[in-house]
């Protein structure tokens, strides 16, 4: 199984706060990997990184093989490495088809197809999707008027639909009642069965992110504080510590 | 009676008005290619402050640009333009209409040229800027662009230029310049009508609601802008190129480069109609003039005040605009409906498209 995303050393300060500080991690193909951390632990810089927001201070970043930290967003973005936002964003004013169809791949796009129009097999894709998350008749409404969890599953759809090799989804249930997460969290997993896209979480439910990794990394102060699969980062003293509260920690050490 | 149907009538009933009315009103032939000139301020200022969020407050530039562009080729074809301005009117050539039009018709085509050349060069340096900064950026341009040609001794300075002499009686010579003002309004409606339908339109639609998305999604951001603005300017540099002839004489601080009229009323209008609509700049562009008109001839001595109190007006009570404001009311008139059928369809997977599945 090859890596994806491959993260090596990277440092990130912003002024004399180190978000990020030697990080090594790897994101292996087709599977779902999860980061987790405390608020502050340098989740999203990290995220931020990766997809070319900020220039990383020392380090290196590899996708798909290719060092991709010199990159710029639009660039990494059109190589297939796509990332959803903490704050939920899509194209407010548009109605949630025309969300979709703007966000179709921009690999190929050139000034000789600036003013195309879209086939119908486009705008087909982009339905499909909208009925895979659950938006199909709400489609000519304006997105933002949607309510926030469904601006999320329409975020997620744009998502999908450009097709990207990998996935960052900056906590993609926050904000999402119960029920909804659910068949948010199932949609997660076809994605990746089905569609065939990496997936790289940052999930604060830890019911959620437990049944859905395959993999875990705990950030904590700006470092790799531990890695290993669900049931070894549920049992791993220092993430209980850090971040998943002495106290519960101890009950389940013991009932295990 | 669908809306099609509703549609033909509507762009049918719009291009007879535009034939007839200076053959119903041959007095104000002037004041009606004036208003068609308005229109096109509106329908271009939107491409950049309706549709792509970026509010110019210097296209004007373009116009400017595009009327001494015009100038130099009319003249510079058949005479030298630095003898000509250093006479400052005293010299009266005298063009064949041969020579005429043909200068006139470069003269437009390198206007539009030279003014889409120029939007990639400063596209190149304001695109950098965002919100409030673009609009003092743009602004800043504008006025420095008048106070250069005001300096300018080769196209005549603060002094002004001429242009050449239309050969004909004056009533046709109104008539061929509404006829110009009015197709190319038309035609500019046309175009923009076609490529707000194209992915250019969404992209510049997504760019106004969230350029960081926009990014992030792999949008051509930077692309799309230059053009967007390019084709401002291409249609500016030709009214000006028009209305610089239709006047006779050229100056730059109040006809080349009338920032803080012209400059402002051209998104006054498209604030009034319904920025980033496609009818919205039409409407708000007529009903303005029209106010403004009526104003000049009625409250003589307070028709600024007047336009100042409708401008206020305007922007602190009808931020949407008229088109904006019916939306909100009928937001089915716009096809903006949820879809009760589509709630029984099955989400069949099968049927979804596998990453590497046909997009182009």
């Amino acid at each position: 199984m090859t890596d994806m995303i491959e993260v090596e050393g990277v440092t990130k300060a912003f002024g004399g706060i180190v978000a990020n500080n030697d990080i090594t991690l790897a994101v292996p193909e087709g599977r779902i990997t999860g980061l987790i951390g405390p608020n502050g632990s340098g989740k999203t810089t990290l995220f931020n990184s990766i997809v070319g927001y900020h220039p990383i201070d020392s380090g290196s970043i590899r996708f798909e093989g290719a060092e991709i930290s010199d990159f710029r967003v639009q660039q990494i973005a059109r190589l297939g490495l796509l990332r959803t936002f903490q704050q939920t964003r899509i194209y407010s004013k548009m109605n949630c088809v025309k969300n979709m169809l703007i966000s179709v791949p921009h690999r190929h796009e050139s000034y000789a197809t600036i003013f195309k129009t879209y086939p119908p097999e486009v705008t087909e894709k982009a339905e499909r999707l909208l009925e895979f998350v659950g938006l199909y008749e709400k489609r000519l409404l304006i997105s933002g008027d949607l309510s926030f969890g469904q601006q999320k599953l329409l975020e997620f759809a744009m998502a999908l639909m450009n097709e990207p090799k990998v996935l960052l989804l900056d906590e993609p249930t926050a904000g999402i009642n119960p029920t909804l997460i659910n068949g948010l969290i199932d949609r997660l997993k076809r994605a990746t069965r089905e569609f065939g896209i990496t997936l790289f979480v940052i999930e604060h439910n830890m019911p959620v992110i437990m049944g859905l990794a395959d993999n875990i990394y705990c950030l904590s102060n700006g470092r790799v504080l531990a890695h290993g699969t669900p049931a070894e980062i549920q049992k791993d003293g220092r993430v209980i510590d850090a971040y998943l509260g002495g106290h519960h920690a101890v009950d389940s050490e013991e009932s295990d | 009676m669908t809306s099609k149907r509703v549609q033909i009538l509507l762009h049918g009933g719009v291009l007879a008005a535009g034939i007839i009315a200076p053959l119903i009103f041959p007095n104000y032939t002037l004041q009606i290619a004036v208003l068609w000139v308005m229109i096109l301020f509106a329908m271009t200022w939107d491409v950049m402050g309706g549709q792509m969020g970026y509010n110019s407050l210097g296209n004007i530039f373009f116009f400017g640009a595009g009327m001494y562009t015009c100038v130099i080729v009319q003249i510079g074809l058949y005479y030298d333009v630095a003898k000509y301005t250093a006479a400052s009117g005293m010299i009266t050539v005298n063009f064949t209409p041969e020579q005429y039009f043909t200068g006139l018709a470069l003269g437009m085509i390198a206007a539009a040229l030279v003014c889409a050349v120029l939007a990639v060069i400063l596209g190149w340096i304001v695109f950098g800027l965002r919100g409030p900064y673009f609009a003092i950026g743009t602004l800043g341009i504008a006025l420095a662009a008048g106070e250069l040609f005001s300096a300018w001794e080769y196209v005549g300075g603060g002094g002004g230029i001429a242009l050449p002499v239309y050969p004909g009686e004056p009533d046709d010579r109104a008539y061929f310049f509404y006829l110009l003002c009015f197709t190319l309004a038309v035609v500019t409606f046309a175009v923009l009508r076609r490529i707000y339908a194209s992915r250019f339109g969404l992209a510049i639609n997504a760019i106004r609601d969230d350029e960081e998305k926009a990014e992030g999604m792999g949008i051509h951001t930077r692309r799309h802008k230059t053009v967007g603005w390019c084709i401002s300017a291409f249609f500016l540099g030709i009214s000006g190129a028009i209305f610089g002839n239709m006047i006779g004489f050229i100056e730059p601080l109040e006809v080349a480069f009338p920032t803080v009229t012209f400059g402002i009323f051209m998104v006054v209008m498209a604030l009034l109609g319904g920025k980033g609509t496609m009818w919205g700049p039409v409407i708000g562009a007529t009903l303005f003039h029209a106010f403004k008109e009526v104003t000049w001839i009625h409250l003589l001595g307070w028709q600024w005040v007047a336009l100042g109190a409708f401008i206020i007006i305007v922007v602190v009570f009808f931020q949407q605009g008229i088109m904006g404001w019916i939306q909100d009311k009928r937001p089915h008139w716009f096809g903006i409906v949820v879809d009760e059928a589509g709630a029984a369809r099955e989400i069949e997977l099968e049927g979804a498209p596998r990453r590497t599945g046909a997009a182009e």
